[in-house]
């Protein structure tokens, strides 16, 4: 299986818009692709596409609990806790778990002496698998609403994917949501526009894939809405510029609908078959 | 009494940063600004701010094992719950990107192979701005905690607010809904959800809502951007009514806003007589009263 993330530092430069429009052409051509939808905290791949249902698994991860009856109160699995997240105070008789804090790691249970510490699981979110007859597969991670960290659902939704091919609608940022995603992709597609903002979170982003040592290149959206320091720097770092798109109020009201842009414009169409062409061209082993 | 606004979105790239720049600058009085987008900070582009001190921020650990030391016997890998230990070429090694910091490993290692290092490449920044202080946080890519970040830019700005008298503390926030956004919004005296009129940015403000039902904090609803789309603008209007949610402004879609931000200004200062600065104004005016 060959993985291709869709990400970028910024947010809302459009992810979600060429991921989804690149899978459909891809599915068009009739490779066996999935389109995994990352972006746990806020998941929104799969309302673009007319699926349904088909099963949801939940991602839990385990917690510890302490039974009074058999606690000491000697405070070690708070010691051992790195991420503050039990509170023991032995003049009251306290033990406390912050579960919104835990990380799950198990270490106060290995602390504990008096096998006080028992595991329960607790839920994170859940994996969601899409589907049509037409061939159409999504996978999607969707974090539930207040925990803290999306990267468990994310990491299962990724382990989850099976195809020939599978894009990740990466979530935004620089941190541990996106390492975790692009770490799993052989290939990163970074969609930026022409903005000074979206220049400082791109470079941000480019550091990182070129530390990690993945090959990139870059999508530039909304052409023409701001200035040319985005093909400055591109050119200057000889970086390569897979597609440019055009900032077209019709493509992004159509968008805004929930509607995939490629479908009735044939002109936006042959842009992303030339980018599915030039990915595979990248690949070795898929062709259209 | 210090005034805490945090603006905040769900969906990325709604306008929260070009909103709160603007709001920044309305004011007559001095405000402390905080960029809580610490994985992707822009205000700085805007504001250039001139930075007085910078502070380090150990965002967490990293385990490392000494070869020299370790016996491979393989301890640490059946203890790590974060698949962080590899066993290649005859040798156990860490995944950094897997790598929780738990410290267990370096616990339960029987002949004391295994250290933690400090991931100590993150900083935060605090100076001096057009009308009045700012501070923000730079994670160092692929670094956690950001949540952790916020909470100390958050703390240095009330630290700086009360030191100058200014009695505003602005704060733009990150995306999504996870640790950095709910750090972000935890005690402030208003939220400002910035929206946009699609279905993508309705079912992120569905979700976003959903986090504010946890917290007992005064909001409203700017949708930016809205003639882009009257009908899904409706659609937005309509799902804030049903949840009791008041809709503070609507922003129209103009390129100046862009403008403004090539030009490092924001829009009320690039173009006060814009109907974007217009609008912002009244919503600031609005949420102030």
């Amino acid at each position: 299986m060959f993985k291709i993330a869709v990400a970028s530092g910024k947010g809302g430069t459009g992810k979600t818009f060429v991921s989804t429009n690149l899978y459909q052409t891809f599915i068009e051509y009739g490779i066996n692709a999935v389109l995994t939808d990352c972006d746990a905290e806020e998941p929104n791949a799969a309302s673009f596409f007319k699926t349904e249902l088909i099963e949801s698994k939940q991602v839990t991860q385990k917690v510890p609990q302490i039974d009074s009856s058999k606690c000491l109160f000697c405070g070690k699995c708070q010691d051992w806790c790195a991420y503050n997240a039990i509170l023991i105070i032995k003049e009251r008789g306290l033990s406390r778990v912050m579960e919104e804090l835990c990380h799950g790691c198990g270490a106060c249970s290995v602390a504990c002496e008096n096998g006080a510490i028992t595991e329960k699981e607790m839920l994170l979110g859940e994996v969601i698998n899409f589907s049509d007859n037409s061939g159409c597969k999504i996978v999607e991670g969707r974090l539930k609403v207040g925990v803290y960290t999306p990267v468990p659902v994310l990491k299962r939704a990724i382990n989850s994917t099976y195809a020939d091919l599978a894009i990740f609608d990466s979530p935004p940022g620089t941190s541990c949501p996106f390492i975790h995603t692009v770490n799993a992709s052989d290939y990163v597609i970074l969609v930026t526009e022409p903005t000074p903002f979206g220049l400082n979170d791109l470079k941000l982003s480019v550091e990182i894939l070129q530390k990690m040592g993945r090959p990139f290149s870059v999508i530039i959206n909304r052409a023409g809405l701001g200035n040319r320091v985005v093909h400055d720097y591109l050119k200057r770092e000889n970086i390569e510029l897979i597609m440019e798109i055009p900032f077209d109020k019709e493509i992004a009201s159509a968008y805004s609908k929930g509607k995939l842009a490629v479908s009735g414009r044939p002109l936006l169409a042959a842009k992303f078959s030339s980018l599915a062409r030039k990915l595979t061209d990248k690949i070795g082993g898929i062709a259209l | 009494m210090i005034n805490e606004l945090a603006v905040i979105s769900g969906k990325g790239g709604t306008g929260k940063s070009s909103i709160t720049a603007a709001f920044a600058t309305i004011s007559e009085n001095r405000v402390v600004l905080a960029d809580c987008d610490v994985d992707a900070a822009n205000l700085h582009i805007i504001m250039e701010p001139e930075i007085e001190f910078t502070e380090v921020y150990i965002s967490g650990e990293k385990a490392k094992i000494d070869h020299q030391i370790c016996k491979n016997c393989g301890v640490c890998q059946d203890y790590c719950r974060f698949d962080a230990i590899t066993f290649t070429e005859g040798k156990y090694s860490i995944d950094e990107i897997s790598c929780d910091g738990c410290k267990l490993c370096e616990r339960v290692c029987p002949v004391k192979a295994i250290s933690m290092e400090k991931s100590d490449k993150s900083r935060m920044h605090s100076g001096n701005f057009r009308n009045g202080k700012m501070v923000y946080g730079r994670l160092e890519p692929g670094e956690e905690n950001s949540g952790k970040l916020v909470a100390m830019v958050r703390n240095r700005c009330r630290e700086i607010a009360g030191q100058e008298q200014i009695d505003t503390i602005l704060i733009d926030s990150p995306p999504g809904i996870g640790c950095a956004v709910i750090s972000s919004i935890s005690g402030v005296n208003y939220v400002l959800i910035v929206t946009e009129p699609s279905m993508s940015a309705l079912s992120d403000l569905e979700r976003t809502l959903q986090l504010l039902e946890g917290f007992s904090l005064e909001k409203g609803v700017a949708i930016n951007k809205h003639d882009l789309s009257p009908e899904l603008t409706e659609r937005i209007i309509d799902f804030c009514n049903s949840k009791g949610v008041g809709i503070v402004g609507k922003i129209p879609f103009n390129p100046e806003v862009v403008e403004a931000m090539i030009n490092s200004k924001s829009i009320v200062e690039w173009n006060p007589l814009s109907n974007v600065s217009k609008e912002i104004v009244k919503i600031w005016e609005n949420i102030t009263k």
